[in-house]
C-alpha cells in the first residue's frame, strides 16, 4: 500500500510516493540524486550514510522513507555550501582528515551536529560524537584535529 | 603562481571534492537502460555439482555462467597463474566460489530469481585450516603431488641447524599463530561493465586496472586493447582491490559479451566481508638456538592458509619468509615457507603482503626468548640488530644504514620506556611493550626490472603537464604526492599538472599499485620524466616517457632466492602502553609512540595519515578483529559482528619520521604504506603480556581470549 510522505529535505517540501519501506538512503541516492550518503553497511554501524534529521544525527540505511514523515533532512547536499558545511570542509581538508573519502561525507555530518550542540569540544567529545563513524585509512588523529580546527576557525558560527 | 615545493604544507588534491559528497564511486554512477548484476556463489565448501535448476527468467534477465564462455575463450582468470577460475563448473572448492551471475534491469526481480536457484551438491570434507590442508582432510587438494601444498620456498644462512643447535646452551621453540583479517574498506568491491564504441569498457574500484585486462582477456581471447579499465574513485584497498576486482570484472565481461548493455556490480557488505580475498592465516614454529645469552641460529617453518587458489599467495609468502627474521642478524638461520591449500576463500594481498604474519612472530618469539632469559625485550633484542652491510637470510647485504637505534632513542625517551619497563611489574596491569620492524620496498629481488618493467609519461602542453600512468589514488594520497614530485622538480606550481583516474587505453603501465612501491618507483620515474622535461622546457608542447632502471651490482637469482631481495627497507619501531582491568580483562591502550625511517616524506601530512591509519589497522589485528572460519564458512558476516576500531578504542598517537634519503627515490623517498602496518600488533600483545604476566601465542586478544589464556597457564 503506498502512501504519500511528506518531509523537508535540504530546505525544499518533497512529497514522497511509493513503497514506504524503502530505505531512506536508496530513495535520497537514487530518486533525489544526492549520492553524497554512501552505503558502507547497510545496517547502521558504519555511519557512512549519516544525515541530520530533526536536528539529529541519523544513520539512513535502517530507516524506512515512511519514518521520516513531517521531518526536517539536512544531507551533505544541504549543508556543503553553507558556511557552517564549508568551514567543516575546509578543515577537513587543511587538517589532512580525508583518505579514501568514503565515510568523509557521513564524518562531516556527524561534526556538523556536534560542533551544532558543542561549539567547543575537549578531544574526549569530539572522539564520542564521531565513534559512530566507522573509518579504515585514518585511524581518526587526524579528523579528530581537523574537528578542533573547525570549532576554532568557525567559533562564531558554531556559537551563534 | 609559485612553484611547488617538496617540503610545503599542502591541501590534498581530492579532499575538497571528497568532503563534499562529489566525488564519484562505482556506486554512485548510473546509465541509461543500466542492468544489474548479483553473484550467485556455492554454498558448500568442497563438492560436485550435480543439477543447477534455474527458475523461469523473464524476458531481458539472465543467468550467465560457464556456458556462456564462448569457444575459444578460457574459464580462467590469470593473476601470478591461471588457476582461479571465473566461473566453478561440475565442483566447487570453496563456500562464495562463483558460478554465474543473474543479470537484468530490476534488483528486486533479480533477488527473487536468484533465490530460486537450486544447485545440488555432493558434498565432500573440505579442508579448513593449515592444519587440515597439512593433513590432506578430505583428500588432497592436488593428487598429482598427494598433497595440498601450492607452493614452497626456503632460504639459508651460515650453517646447517642440526650443527647450531648441537653447540646452543638450550634451544627454545614456539608455535606461533596469526588469524584472518578483512580489509573493510569502506567502499565494498564494485563494477560497472559496458560496450562502448566496439570495447569493453570496465568502470572499477581497484588498485591496478592493468592487472584486471590482463586476467581477464582470455575468457573472450580478445586483445588485450579490446578492454578498457577506468579506474573510478577508490574508497579504501589496502589490498583488497589489487587481484579481486579480475573477479567481478571477469564474470562481468562474460555477461557483457551476451548483454551488452551497462551493467552494475556493487556488493553489499555481507558479500564482501564473507566472500572476498582476505589476509593469510598462519603458523609459524621458530625454533631458536641460544648461547651465551644470543641467538645464535633461527629456524622457522612458516605456513599459511592460501585458500582455494593461488592467487598472489606464492608472492606473499615469500615476502613473509624474507621477512622472518626480522630486523634482525643471526649468525645462522633457515626459514622455509609452504603455502598450503584449503577450502576457504581465497586469501591474497592485504597491506604488509605477507611480512606481518613472520615479522610479528619473529617480535613475540624474541620476547618470549628476553623474558625467559631474565633480560627486557628491548636490551635484548637491540643486541641483535642488523646494520649495513650485514649478509641477510637470503645472501644479500643490507645495502642502507639501519637508524633504529636512533629511532629506540626517541621513542624510549617519549614514551619513558625504560623507567616504566622496570617499574611495572609483570602482572601488575600495566605494561608497555615494544616492537621492531621493517619492510622491503617494492617487487622482490629483480621484479621491477623483470616482471613490472614500468613506465611513466609526461604530456606537455603550454605550462600544463599531464602525469599519465596506471598508478591509482586509493586514498593514500599517491594523486597529490606524485603532482607534488613533477611540480617541484618542473619547477611549477602543482595546480598546472594534472594526473587524471588512470584508463587503460590513454596512460602508461607503471606497475600494479602495490607493494609500497608508487611513490618510490613510479615517484623515481616521474621525477626523471621531470628532469628530461626541465631541460627542453622551451621546446613547446612534447611528452617525455620513460622505464624503469635497475641499479647495477644487486644481483638476485629468482629461481633460488639469493641476493638482493630489497634495494631499501622501510624501517619502524612502536612502543604501546596498556592498563587491564584485571576483572574483565578488558585492555586500555593508554600510549602510542611511533617512529618510521621512510627515506624522506614527500608530504608529511599525508604521511602522519597512513602512519596513524596503519598502525590503528594493525592494533585492530592484534586486539580485536576476529574473523574465523568453521567448517568452510565466515563465522563473521558483517561490520555488527567483524569488529574494527572506532575513535574511542585508541587514543591520540605520538609519531615521528626518520630521513634517511634513499638514493634511487624521489627525492629520498622509499615505500611506507605497508611498513606501518607491519608492527604495532606485537607491540601491544608484548605490552599486554607484560601487564598481565602471561604469554600469548596466537592474536587477536580480545577479553574472552585474554580470559582462555590466562586459565591455560593456572
Amino acid at each position: 500500500m503506498y502512501s504519500d510522505v511528506r518531509f523537508k529535505l535540504n530546505g525544499e517540501e518533497k512529497c514522497y510516493t511509493g513503497d514506504p519501506l524503502r530505505r531512506l538512503l536508496d530513495v535520497l541516492r537514487e530518486d533525489y540524486g544526492l549520492t553524497g550518503s554512501k552505503e558502507g553497511c547497510g545496517e547502521g554501524e558504519c555511519g557512512a550514510c549519516s544525515i541530520v534529521k530533526d536536528g539529529e544525527l541519523v544513520t539512513s540505511c535502517i530507516i524506512p522513507i515512511g519514518a521520516v514523515n513531517g521531518c526536517e533532512l539536512l544531507t551533505i547536499e544541504g549543508i556543503r555550501d553553507t558556511e557552517k558545511g564549508k568551514c567543516i570542509i575546509d578543515a577537513y581538508a587543511e587538517g589532512g582528515a580525508v583518505q579514501c573519502g568514503f565515510c568523509i561525507p557521513g564524518m562531516v555530518m556527524a561534526t556538523y551536529c556536534l560542533l551544532n550542540k558543542n561549539p567547543n569540544p575537549t578531544e574526549d567529545e569530539i572522539r564520542l560524537g564521531i565513534s559512530g563513524n566507522i573509518c579504515r585509512c585514518t585511524g581518526y588523529d587526524l579528523i579528530v584535529e581537523s574537528i578542533r580546527l573547525a570549532a576554532q576557525k568557525g567559533a562564531a558560527l558554531w556559537n551563534r | 603562481m609559485a612553484a611547488t615545493r617538496i617540503g610545503d604544507r599542502i591541501k590534498r588534491v581530492d579532499a575538497v571534492q571528497k568532503a563534499r559528497g562529489e566525488a564519484k564511486y562505482v556506486c554512485d554512477l548510473t546509465f541509461p537502460e543500466m542492468q544489474y548484476a548479483y553473484l550467485v556463489r556455492s554454498t558448500v565448501p568442497r563438492g560436485k555439482i550435480l543439477n543447477i535448476s534455474l527458475p523461469d527468467f523473464p524476458e531481458g534477465y539472465y543467468f550467465i555462467s560457464a556456458k556462456d564462455i564462448p569457444a575459444k575463450g578460457k574459464n580462467e582468470l590469470w593473476m601470478i597463474t591461471k588457476d582461479w577460475r571465473c566461473f566453478a563448473e561440475d565442483y566447487v572448492l570453496y563456500v562464495g566460489e562463483t558460478i554465474g551471475l543473474v543479470v537484468g534491469p530490476d534488483r528486486g526481480v533479480l533477488k527473487e530469481l536468484k533465490g530460486k536457484i537450486k544447485i545440488d551438491y555432493e558434498e565432500q570434507t573440505p579442508a579448513v585450516t593449515i592444519d587440515d590442508g597439512i593433513n590432506c582432510v578430505g583428500g588432497p587438494m592436488f593428487p598429482e603431488k598427494n598433497s595440498n601444498v601450492m607452493c614452497e620456498l626456503f632460504c639459508e644462512k651460515g650453517r646447517p641447524m642440526e650443527e647450531v643447535f648441537a653447540e646452543a646452551d638450550e634451544v627454545f621453540e614456539e608455535t606461533i599463530t596469526t588469524p584472518y583479517q578483512e580489509h573493510v574498506h569502506l567502499e565494498t568491491n564494485s563494477a560497472i561493465a559496458n560496450y562502448e564504441d566496439g570495447k569493453f569498457v570496465f568502470y572499477a574500484s581497484a588498485q591496478c586496472p592493468f592487472y584486471i585486462r590482463k586476467s581477464i582477456a582470455g575468457l573472450l581471447d580478445v586483445p588485450y586493447d579490446d578492454i578498457i579499465i577506468r579506474q573510478l574513485t577508490t574508497g579504501g584497498a589496502f589490498g583488497g582491490k589489487e587481484h579481486f576486482p579480475d573477479v567481478l570484472c571477469g564474470a562481468l565481461l562474460v555477461a557483457e559479451n551476451v548483454i551488452r548493455k551497462p551493467i552494475k556490480m556493487v556488493f553489499d557488505r555481507e558479500e564482501d566481508t564473507q566472500f572476498s580475498v582476505k589476509r593469510h592465516p598462519s603458523k609459524c614454529i621458530y625454533k631458536s638456538a641460544i648461547k651465551d645469552g644470543r641467538v645464535i641460529g633461527v629456524q622457522g617453518h612458516i605456513y599459511y592458509n592460501c585458500g582455494a587458489y593461488l592467487s598472489s599467495s606464492y608472492v606473499v609468502l615469500q615476502r613473509g619468509v624474507f621477512h622472518g627474521n626480522g630486523v634482525y642478524t643471526f649468525p645462522n638461520t633457515y626459514l622455509k615457507g609452504e603455502g598450503i591449500g584449503t577450502n576457504t576463500f581465497p586469501t591474497c594481498a592485504f597491506r604488509g603482503f605477507g611480512a606481518p604474519q613472520t615479522l610479528f612472530a619473529i617480535e613475540t618469539h624474541m620476547d618470549h626468548i628476553a623474558r625467559h632469559l631474565g633480560v627486557d625485550p628491548l636490551e635484548f633484542k637491540m643486541k641483535h640488530l642488523c646494520k649495513q652491510g650485514d649478509e641477510t637470510t637470503t645472501n644479500g647485504h643490507i645495502i642502507e644504514e639501519v637508524k633504529l637505534p636512533e629511532m629506540i632513542d626517541v621513542l624510549t625517551k617519549e614514551s619513558d620506556y625504560w623507567r616504566k619497563a622496570k617499574e611495572y611489574a609483570p602482572g601488575s596491569g600495566k605494561g608497555i611493550g615494544i616492537s621492531l620492524y621493517n619492510h622491503g620496498g617494492a617487487f622482490t629481488g629483480n621484479g621491477e626490472q623483470a616482471i613490472i618493467k614500468a613506465h611513466s609519461l609526461l604530456v606537455k602542453k603550454g605550462g600544463k603537464v599531464t602525469i599519465l600512468v596506471g598508478s591509482t589514488e586509493m586514498g593514500q594520497g599517491f594523486k597529490t604526492a606524485l603532482r607534488k614530485i613533477c611540480a617541484a622538480t618542473l619547477g611549477i606550481s602543482m595546480d598546472d599538472v594534472d594526473y587524471p583516474d588512470p584508463d587503460t587505453s590513454k596512460v602508461v603501465d607503471s606497475g600494479p599499485t602495490a607493494a609500497s612501491r608508487s611513490t618510490m618507483i613510479v615517484g623515481r620515474l616521474v621525477e626523471r620524466a621531470a628532469l628530461q622535461m626541465k631541460e627542453r622546457w622551451n621546446e613547446g608542447d612534447f611528452s617525455v616517457e620513460v622505464e624503469y632502471e635497475h641499479p647495477d651490482g644487486y644481483p638476485w637469482d629468482q629461481a633460488t632466492f639469493r641476493g638482493d631481495a630489497y634495494l631499501g627497507y622501510g624501517w619502524g619501531a612502536a612502543i604501546i602502553e596498556v592498563e587491564a582491568d584485571k576483572l574483565t580483562n578488558e585492555i586500555k591502550t593508554v600510549g602510542i609512540w611511533t617512529s618510521h625511517e621512510i627515506g624522506k616524506a614527500i608530504d608529511e601530512l599525508i604521511v602522519h595519515g597512513q602512519i596513524n591509519g596503519g598502525v590503528i589497522q594493525s592494533l585492530g589485528y592484534g586486539a580485536m578483529e576476529k574473523l574465523e572460519n568453521r567448517k568452510g564458512y565466515f563465522r563473521q558476516k558483517s561490520m555488527s559482528d567483524y569488529v574494527i576500531p572506532t575513535s574511542m578504542d585508541f587514543p591520540k598517537q605520538f609519531y615521528h619520521i626518520q630521513e634517511n634519503p634513499y638514493p634511487w627515490g624521489p627525492y629520498g623517498a622509499k615505500g611506507m604504506g605497508e611498513l606501518v602496518f607491519n608492527g604495532a600488533s606485537a607491540a601491544f600483545v608484548d605490552a599486554v603480556e607484560r601487564a598481565l604476566n602471561t604469554k600469548f601465542h596466537s592474536i587477536p586478544i580480545p577479553p574472552e581470549d585474554i580470559e582462555e589464556a590466562l586459565k591455560n597457564v593456572q
